[in-house]
Order: structure tokens, then C-alpha cells, then sequence
């Protein structure tokens, strides 16, 4: 009888269904939080969501295949948990922007670190990874690394660890060229060479540095902005990462964050009568940026 | 799965998404791209997925991070979105001037 029950419980079909259950409350909750009056209630909804989908998850058959397993996984939870709350009840409402930079951030580092470790298992094993799971999965850990530097920069910048003023290096544009040419061009070699060295330096370290040199020149007073748009980064990376582990709960998610923050981050510029492109750009072109910036503050 | 219903599923959720928040009040922006960003913790769900068949003590060590860092953005993010509607809530006009500021 209890096999019989196990058996049900971690039934594929039966996991998908709760990922659809937490994909309608997820839209539902989201759609709650566009109005004033039903946003309270959206965001618990879609904490429902969530926490259905981790559950689902957690009982698939051979996700916890050991003791081991199940107490890594809960000192990650445990942790994270015992960071998350504190943070977020203690910060002050006015340093709320950096703090979804801060909560941004280490969601697209998570990212690019599930992207490593798939990595790293496939060269332990000894197989080529298919191109169906390899792209997404380089693309996810190049989206991911550009998502976790930037906002950690943005969050330096508004918490005043670092000048709020844009920082500049001479040929900047060149140099920010130059590491996305590495980093795709390592992705491309990957391909057809395995090589772990290359995916850690060329992929993850190429693709950090560019996410810092991005975000540096951008002004204090665009920075939600910008915030907004590494938000929908990181949602795409998540959206990669579902495809790469064949799991719909992520591809879903994932792409809903990356397309509504894409629009919101056009919402936000416009609402500050800024264009995206002139603010990503303001750091190459001049000083406009911090000055328009300044005004709005 | 099908790649090419993966990209189906894809490019639907991306209309989806876009739908939902065509139109939002000035004043919600920033819970909505907190709320958005909470979302995005699904990541987490990847390190549950693979830390499993992980080997060795490095692999292991990268997903424990890849999972506090995921449960962070998730429980974090959906308590700040909460904290940022509550004053919201009870006085709007107190949450306008903290968006204007934002």
C-alpha cells in the first residue's frame, strides 16, 4: 500500500501537475500585483506557488537519492532561509531598491552555478553534453554570471559602498566588446572542446567582469532601471536552465520574470523619461546620464 | 522533452507574461519587479534537481551555495514585496513619495 502510494506520489505526470498548479498561481499572483488593491494578495499567492514547486520537486523520484543529499539540501534551505529573513525584515524601506538588486544578484548566481555543476557532471561522466542541453546551459551561465556582478554592483552603488556617480575606464565600449566576444567565443570552443578551465574563465569570470564593467558607469538615479532589467536577465537564465533540465516549472517561471520584467523595465524608463537604450549607453556617450539622472533624483 | 514543445511552452509563457502587466500604475513598479524577482528564485528548483547526482566534494559545495543563494532570492524576495505592499496599503500616500525616491 505505501509502495503503491510512493509510487503515485513521484509519478512524473503527478509532478507536472502540481508544476501547472504553481505556474496558475504564479500568473494569478502576478496579475494580482498590477493592481493597488489586489497586490497584497498576488504576492502571497504566488509565495503558494512557490512553495508547491519546491515540494513537487523535492518528492521526484531520485532527487533525494541519499542521506547525504537530503541534508545538503537542507542546510542550503536552512541557510538561505535564516539569511533571507533577517535581510529582508531589518532592511530600511528606503534601501528596498538595493535590496531586490541584492535578492536579483544572487538568484542569477545561482544560475550560473547550477550551469558549473551540470557542466562539471557531464565532463565527470564522460559524455558529450547534446547541444539541446549544452546551449542553453552556457547561455544560462553566461546570463546568469552578467545578472549576479551586475547587481551586485548596483547594490554597492545605491548602498554608497561605491561612488553613485558613473565610473568610467578609457574605451570602455572596446573593452566591454571584448568580453562578450570572449565569453561567446568560449561558449562556441566548448562545443567542440570540453574544458572546464575555459567554461570557469571564459565563460563565468569573462561574462562577471562584463556584467561589473556595464553597470559601473550607470548613474545612482537609473539604477532601478537597470535593476529591473537584470531582473528580467536572470528570468531568461532561469527559462535556459529549465530547458537544459527538461523541467517546465523553470522554463515557465522563468520566461514569464523575463518578458514582464523586460516590459516593466520600458514602463520604468519611460516613466522617468528616460529610454533603456540611452540609459545602458549613457556610461559610453557622456556625462547626460548622471546629469538627467541627478535632475531626477 | 520535445524541443520544439519546450519552445512552444516558451514562447507562449513569453506572450503570457508580457499580457499580464501591459498596464501597471507608476506607483507599483518597483513591488512588481520585487514580486517578478521572488518569482525568478524558481531557480532553486535547479540545484534541488541536479545537487543529487552531483560527485565530489566540489559539485556539492557549488549547488549547497546554488541553493542558499536560490532560497535566498525566493524567501527574501517575497517578504520584501510583502513589506514594500503593506506600507503601500495601509498609506499610499507615503509609498508614492518612497517610489518617486526609488
Amino acid at each position: 500500500m505505501t509502495t503503491l502510494a510512493t509510487a503515485f506520489y513521484q509519478e512524473r505526470d503527478f509532478i507536472n501537475a502540481l508544476y501547472l498548479v504553481a505556474i496558475i498561481l504564479f500568473i494569478v499572483g502576478l496579475r494580482g500585483l498590477t493592481g493597488p488593491h489586489t497586490a497584497v494578495q498576488g504576492n502571497k499567492i504566488a509565495a503558494v506557488g512557490m512553495l508547491i514547486a519546491v515540494v513537487a520537486t523535492l518528492i521526484g523520484e531520485g532527487v533525494i537519492p541519499d542521506g547525504e543529499t537530503a541534508l545538503l539540501i537542507a542546510v542550503g534551505v536552512i541557510v538561505g532561509t535564516a539569511v533571507g529573513i533577517p535581510s529582508a525584515l531589518q532592511v530600511k524601506m528606503t534601501a528596498m531598491p538595493q535590496m531586490v538588486a541584492l535578492f536579483n544578484g544572487v538568484g542569477g548566481g545561482a544560475v550560473a552555478l547550477i550551469a558549473w555543476a551540470e557542466y562539471r557532471h557531464a565532463l565527470h561522466l564522460g559524455v558529450d553534453l547534446e547541444e539541446k542541453v549544452l546551449i542553453p546551459t552556457l547561455f544560462a551561465a553566461i546570463i546568469g554570471s552578467i545578472s549576479f556582478w551586475g547587481s551586485n554592483i548596483a547594490f554597492a552603488k545605491l548602498q554608497e559602498i561605491l561612488s553613485g556617480k558613473p565610473i568610467k575606464l578609457p574605451g570602455q565600449q572596446l573593452i566591454n566588446v571584448l568580453l562578450l566576444l570572449v565569453a561567446v567565443g568560449s561558449a562556441a570552443a566548448i562545443a567542440s572542446v570540453d574544458s572546464e578551465l575555459l567554461f570557469v574563465l571564459g565563460i563565468l569570470v569573462a561574462a562577471g567582469i562584463l556584467g561589473n564593467m556595464v553597470v559601473l558607469p550607470i548613474g545612482g538615479a537609473d539604477m532601478p532601471v537597470v535593476i529591473s532589467l537584470l531582473n528580467a536577465f536572470t528570468g531568461l537564465s532561469a527559462a535556459a536552465a529549465g530547458i537544459a533540465l527538461d523541467n517546465n516549472a523553470l522554463i515557465v517561471a522563468g520566461i514569464i520574470v523575463g518578458a514582464s520584467g523586460t516590459i516593466l523595465t520600458n514602463l520604468m524608463a519611460v516613466a522617468m523619461n528616460r529610454s533603456v537604450p540611452s540609459i545602458i549607453a549613457g556610461g559610453f556617450g557622456g556625462g547626460d546620464a548622471a546629469a538627467a539622472g541627478g535632475g531626477d533624483g | 522533452m520535445d524541443l520544439v514543445i519546450q519552445l512552444t511552452i516558451l514562447v507562449l509563457a513569453a506572450f503570457v507574461g508580457i499580457e499580464v502587466i501591459s498596464k501597471i500604475p507608476n506607483t507599483l513598479h518597483t513591488p512588481l519587479m520585487s514580486g517578478t524577482n521572488a518569482i525568478h528564485g524558481i531557480v532553486v528548483l535547479g540545484g534541488l534537481l541536479v545537487i543529487g547526482h552531483a560527485e565530489g566534494v566540489l559539485s556539492k559545495t557549488i549547488l549547497v551555495i546554488a541553493i542558499i543563494f536560490g532560497t535566498i532570492n525566493v524567501v527574501g524576495g517575497f517578504l520584501v514585496t510583502d513589506r514594500m505592499l503593506g506600507m503601500f496599503k495601509r498609506k499610499p500616500a507615503v509609498a508614492e513619495k518612497a517610489e518617486g525616491g526609488s
